[in-house]
């Protein structure tokens, strides 16, 4: 059965084509700021007891229960602020959603870091926006300047007593300031490495102080989540996944796009009736990558049952992390594509920890003599091995992340290396 | 042992980079009143005590100001405005890959290549730019000094591969003719609009 589109009252990011005015009048027409004062007088507890009942989940790859995460924050004690920091270092290869918030529907996310910073106690929250994101960030500046001329942002936000500081903050270029703890370095004017957990950023986060970080699109979910209540958000999704998430869909499709629509919809719904369809039609799709470049492909013959949710794509091996679904056609080359992805993992890796920083240069050098045929049979159990050695084995989750593509690739395509590594031992003898 | 003291004595070490260990003031280098303006309201940012929190921003402006790289007296410079040790800026400078370490074209040319990119045809854009620029090699500038070509990661555009940032701006839904046309316009110093068309940030980052 078809999953019913959204409708534009049910769309969070209604202006996320950019066809709209994107300043703050466009979004106060849309609905935007409305109620807004309601929930800045409700207790912040209230509101993260309703977060937890609606099961959102992190939209940044996690998928960790964002009311359970905000619980975590203890109560101000008057010594040390709490933050909100919003997570826009927007950089998993495909992920594409949070820049066309940013510069579509900026005053989503400023009103969800209103009422984020009112849910966590904190009267600053800091915006981490990718350094890349310049026009982008550029439009958030302008939106936040807006909100502070409306008394949307200051001292006594409409009159409630509740005071709430934005600042945005934008970095030079490295992947790994996704992880949240590699953000906070890099937002304190450090190099982007992680750092050991525990403490956890609730309780040892930004300056040593309590910090909750989020993605955009999770933060910018809140406040119609609050407002319209969990009967809505839960109608959308199966259970434990519920809401509506934005899909990037990029690579082989006709109409490649961002697009807000139910979660638990089916990959194929998504591919054909979202993004135009698979290029040369749905007989020519190769394999598709589901999440961002960190996530195991699914071969063709998966994407004809998968579905877009957390837990669905578990059942495959795979994950939803951020939701950008990669098409691969039958014209793609695969293996160079996936080799490709190896070589981003050795370039960003921060180079803290060896089995990374040795492992995944490695890795990739083995992947791109392999992709040529250049090797041995038994070099692919080889390369399976050390992608098991390396997982698991670093301080953050980004070796995984490195990992597990190959893994994908070798699961679903071990018979494309073999193939070339045949030919060219036909040739050499 | 005594032979290789005198051999030691007789050769000069070259320095490699000309102002290595230079103070900024010593050669001269501050920032405009405009720039100066900007890192303090940047510095408001944050809490008094916390300036570190500024080293990128104000290394990006820096980059801005001093010809689209960081050298050693930019760095320099960065460190004394904050008050902190010069390794705590350089490590951050060869950390990120935005800031560029040698002299880059007028035009800073970062071509996409990761997967989506890929799969739509970045091989085609960055030949385009070769042909254009005379450019052979990744990373190279080309003999007029108007362009660079690098080609980097993700930049996050994916649904509107393939794309290349230049400096600031990105260009999305690209093909040669259109990768052509935008590098003609610059080379004649026409502005081209971007992908995203907006006012800059008035604290510059």
């Amino acid at each position: 059965m078809a999953t019913p589109k959204l409708s534009i009252e049910d769309k969070i990011f209604k202006n996320l084509d950019g066809s709209d005015d994107w300043s703050i009048k466009g979004y106060q027409k849309r609905g935007g700021y409305d109620g807004l004062k309601k929930l800045l007088t409700t207790n912040p507890d209230v509101h993260i007891a309703q977060l937890k009942e609606s099961a959102l989940r992190g939209r940044g790859g996690a998928g960790f229960p964002t009311g359970l995460k905000w619980s975590f924050m203890p109560k101000p004690d008057g010594k040390k602020p709490n933050y909100l920091v919003c997570n826009a270092d927007e950089g998993e290869p495909g992920t594409c959603k949070d820049r066309d918030i940013l510069r579509y529907d900026p005053h989503t996310l400023v009103e969800g870091m209103i009422v984020g910073c009112h849910c966590l106690g904190a009267e600053t929250g800091y915006i981490y926006v990718r350094g890349e994101y310049y026009d982008e960030s550029s439009r958030l500046s302008q939106a936040i300047d807006e909100a502070y001329e409306a008394g949307l942002l200051g001292k006594n936000i409409l009159g409630t007593g509740v005071n709430v500081d934005i600042h945005l903050h934008l970095g030079a270029g490295a992947y790994i300031c996704g992880e949240e703890t590699a953000l906070l370095e890099s937002l304190e004017g450090k190099k982007g490495q992680p750092r050991v957990k525990p403490p956890f950023p609730a309780g040892f986060g930004l300056y040593g102080c309590p910090t909750t970080i989020n993605n955009v699109e999770t933060i910018a979910q809140v406040p119609p989540i609050l407002k319209k209540g969990n009967d809505w958000w839960c109608q959308f999704g199966r259970e434990n996944n519920h809401g509506t998430k934005i899909f990037s869909v990029s690579g082989a499709v006709n109409l490649p796009g961002n697009f807000e629509a139910p979660m638990s919809i089916t990959l194929k719904e998504l591919i054909n009736d979202y993004a135009g369809g698979v290029i040369g039609g749905w007989e020519n799709l190769q394999a598709i990558i589901p999440g961002g470049s960190s996530t195991p492909m699914l071969s063709a013959e998966d994407c004809e049952t998968a579905i877009m949710d957390f837990d669905g794509l578990r059942e495959f091996g795979t994950g939803l992390g951020t939701a950008a679904v990669i098409v691969m056609n039958k014209d793609t080359d695969l293996l160079r594509v996936m080799t490709r992805i190896s070589a981003f993992y050795k370039h960003e890796s921060c180079g803290q920890c060896t089995p990374c920083r040795e492992g995944v240069g490695w890795v990739f050098r083995l992947m791109e003599r392999l992709s040529r045929g250049e090797g041995t049979l038994e070099e692919l159990d080889q390369l399976y091995d050390v992608t098991k050695k390396i997982e698991g084995k670093t301080i953050c989750a980004f070796a995984d992340g490195a990992m597990w593509p190959v893994q994908g690739t070798l699961k679903h395509f071990r018979h494309l290396f073999e193939e070339k590594i045949k030919e060219n031992m036909k040739k050499s003898a | 042992m005594t032979t290789a003291k005198s051999k030691a004595t007789k050769t000069k070490v070259k320095i490699v980079s000309p102002d290595l260990g230079h103070h900024a003031t010593d050669v001269g280098l501050e920032f405009s009143k405009e720039t100066e303006a900007k890192i303090k309201r940047i510095l408001k940012r944050y809490p008094e005590d916390k300036a570190q929190s500024a080293v990128i921003p104000v290394l990006r402006l820096a980059q801005d100001e001093f010809g689209g790289w960081l050298s050693t007296s930019a760095m320099q410079l960065t460190a004394e405005r904050l008050g902190l040790p010069y390794i705590r800026v350089y490590e951050v400078a060869t950390f990120y890959t935005m800031f560029n370490l040698k002299p880059v074209g007028k035009y800073h040319l970062q071509v996409c290549t990761n997967c989506s990119c890929m799969i739509r045809g970045s091989d085609k854009i960055v030949e385009a730019v070769k042909d254009f620029t005379g450019i052979s090699k990744n990373g190279e500038m080309s003999d007029d000094s108007l362009f660079t070509l690098t080609e980097v990661e993700c930049l996050g555009a994916c649904v509107e591969a393939p794309m290349m940032q230049v400096n600031n701006g990105y260009y999305t839904k690209l093909d040669k003719e259109k990768t052509l046309q935008i590098l003609d316009a610059l080379k004649k110093g026409e502005e081209v609009e971007t992908a995203t068309p907006t006012t800059p940030m008035k604290d510059g980052y």
